[in-house]
């Protein structure tokens, strides 16, 4: 966390909780910590992935940074905009610099819309691009995501799963943003797809120079993509290293449990499984102390009593791990 | 009649929808066998008809507008496709036993568990509701929820979602079905969910001696689960084989395709390798091999284009559909 300078977002403590209503009066009963504190920053060019069962808060994070839920606490800074205080004009202008790519190419396309009028909407809002310039761009976004210009008048059910995504790619480049949300882009698509969709985004990458904040909870396809992956559990991060260090050497005892829990193809990886017990507890009472506690096999009883901070492990540069037993000498 | 150690087996189905667009052959000639006490894995991409082909062994495909053409399914010493329905009834459910992917769905939400565990038992044993309502606790133990005793008059709602697939589980083995087939039984569970809950099937299967066809899109599950497997593409069966020697040496281009296209953790690469185009509906399945579009192999040989290749023995326990697998034509 040196050079702060060249972070492209920066989040800090985030919390976004939402409240649980009950009764005729519609009270307050509790409150969801979907996202509970979570810090993270991520480098121009970087990818950065988010990885997490389903529920740990990993999408609230990403509408949390986007404004599209409203925040209960932290700071989230985009280059030197506060967004969470952006007024309207702020706001508008940051839709132009941050873009998301949706999970399901079913729903995330708009069944009545040509392909045209998807791809080329954010432009007519955000640019008022119009006749003759906004048709080329258009054709050429398509092309740039493997797709023909010739698709321009065809409506969304008449392609595929991945070739939906690809449209879904098109949009989300259209205003030529900086950062671009993937939310869970491939889990919705075959095997062969996957891949194809997964080398798109790259290419584009390297071609545009994104930066990727990439959720998922595939964790070989973070992995692959990503350069620095965050762990969530129960609306925190656990654990957050480089792709590679945190592969090689996980030590958060969620992390070791997930990558465990993999169905692995090579028989010589396949490691002993200590995939946990039970099932991943509400949100809504979270047991005191770590959250990981109760299903944890290396609990001690100082997690029971006080919840571990993020931090640096002491032997592992970089490597920054919430868990009591594991943060090093 | 039988081949020892087989309990089920598949011979040249055929499955087809007659839509108003056309005919669409969602399966065809498809023949496989399921031994006793053995996991059957049936792979394949979304619209690829391995759906459509344990719907056939139920007896469940959607008539009209889907029809078995062809083909016959021998279960024990029966054709499954020739029993009259009533005959069938008596066997779905009982000695055949299906779990879906979606345990949210496939629950019924006005009914308490209990009462839709106890419905299939009473329907194939003569047991009081007392004595239905103490099994359906029993499977929900054995299928490891806790507080049975509890749990068993909660309705589906009051329940996660690997909690609701125990649920279905429990409700598959309350007879003691000879085979369950399971069709992506995990597929919409987290992943530490999915490794507790493909555990408990290799356990029951292993306790009960039933056999299970998995039908997955991943391989990983293949890998680890699967004594026997099959990889499917645009309704016909590509390739059959031990899993083990399927995965180390896969004879199908679409086979090793699928392989070098997963992204595998601790094995990081740049890129991947992509298989190019997208998998042909059925109403507009291309001429030839099926996979020769995409093939690499194959993609401008002749006899690709216009001869489909059928499944053939290569080596001893392997078969596989394609006109370059070594040992195809001798």
């Amino acid at each position: 966390m040196d050079n702060t300078n060249n972070y492209l977002l920066r989040v800090d403590g985030l919390k976004t909780y939402f409240a649980i209503k009950k009764g005729l009066l519609r009270r307050t009963a509790g409150y969801v910590r979907a996202v509970d504190g979570v810090s993270f920053a991520i480098a121009s060019g970087e990818s950065h992935g988010l990885v997490g069962e389903s529920g740990c808060g990993k999408t609230t994070v990403a509408r949390s940074i986007t404004r599209l839920v409203p925040t209960t606490a932290g700071r989230v800074v985009f280059e030197k905009m506060d967004v969470l205080s952006a007024d309207r004009v702020r706001l508008r202008q940051l839709r132009r610099e941050i873009s998301i790519i949706f999970q399901d190419p079913y729903g995330s396309l708009n069944p009545r819309m040509t392909i045209g009028n998807i791809v080329g909407e954010p432009l007519k809002v955000q640019k008022g691009t119009a006749g003759s310039e906004l048709s080329n761009r258009v054709a050429t976004l398509l092309t740039k995501v493997g797709l023909s210009a010739e698709h321009i008048n065809r409506y969304p059910h008449e392609f595929s799963g991945g070739q939906r995504q690809r449209i879904g790619v098109a949009r989300a480049l259209s205003l030529e943003p900086k950062l671009v949300i993937c939310d869970e882009p491939v889990s919705a698509l075959d095997v062969s797809i996957q891949s194809q969709i997964l080398n798109l985004l790259k290419d584009l990458q390297d071609e545009f120079g994104l930066t990727y904040l990439f959720i998922a909870h595939d964790l070989a396809v973070v992995e692959f993509f990503c350069d620095v992956v965050a762990v969530m559990y129960m609306g925190k991060i656990v654990e957050r290293a480089e792709a590679t260090e945190l592969y090689h050497n996980p030590l958060h005892p969620y992390t070791r449990a997930l990558m465990s829990a993999i169905p692995r193809v090579e028989p010589a990886l396949r490691g002993h499984r200590s995939a946990p017990v039970g099932e991943v507890p509400s949100t809504l009472k979270p047991a005191v102390g770590c959250a990981f506690g109760p299903r944890c096999p290396r609990r001690q009883r100082q997690c029971q009593e006080q919840e571990p901070e993020l931090e640096e492990n002491t032997d592992y540069k970089g490597h920054f791990v919430a868990c009591w037993e594991c943060q090093g000498n | 009649m039988n081949e020892d150690g087989v309990l089920l087996s598949i011979e040249g189905l055929s499955v087809s929808f007659f839509t108003e667009e056309g005919v669409a052959r969602a399966v065809q000639d498809v023949s496989l066998q399921i031994k006793k006490g053995k996991t059957f894995a049936l792979v394949g991409e979304s619209g690829c008809g391995k759906s459509v082909t344990a719907l056939s062994i139920m007896r469940l495909v959607p008539c009209p507008p889907g029809e078995i053409v062809a083909g016959e399914i021998v279960f024990g010493s029966r054709n499954l496709l020739e029993l009259s329905e009533r005959r069938m009834r008596s066997i779905r459910g009982n000695k055949i036993a299906m779990i879906f992917q979606e345990p949210m769905t496939s629950l019924n939400p006005v009914y308490t568990v209990g009462d839709q565990i106890i419905e299939a038992i009473r329907l194939h044993q003569r047991k009081s509701t007392s004595e239905a309502w103490a099994d359906a606790v029993d499977m929900l133990r054995k299928a490891g929820i806790a507080d049975p005793q509890q749990r068993v008059s909660e309705y589906p709602h009051q329940m996660s979602g690997g909690m609701r697939q125990r649920v279905m589980i429990a409700m598959a083995i309350s007879c003691k079905p000879e085979l369950l087939i399971a069709d992506e039984p995990t597929t919409a569970l987290d992943v530490t969910i999915q490794a507790q809950i493909l555990d408990l099937l290799d356990e029951l299967r292993e306790r009960e001696g039933m056999s299970i066809l998995l039908i997955t899109h991943n391989l990983g599950i293949v890998a680890e689960r699967a004594d026997d497997v099959a990889v499917m593409y645009a309704s016909r069966i590509v390739e059959v084989a031990d899993a083990q020697r399927l995965l180390a040496e896969p004879l199908h281009p679409y086979t090793q395709g699928l392989l070098k296209s997963l992204p595998r953790l601790g094995l990081c690469s740049q890129r991947l390798e992509t298989i190019s185009g997208v998998v042909p509906e059925p109403l507009h399945f291309p001429p030839g091999c099926k996979f020769h579009p995409r093939c690499p192999v194959g993609h401008d040989d002749k006899r690709c284009q216009t001869t489909e290749p059928k499944l053939r023995e290569v080596q001893p326990g392997r078969c596989v559909a394609c006109w370059y697998a070594p040992g195809y034509e001798k």
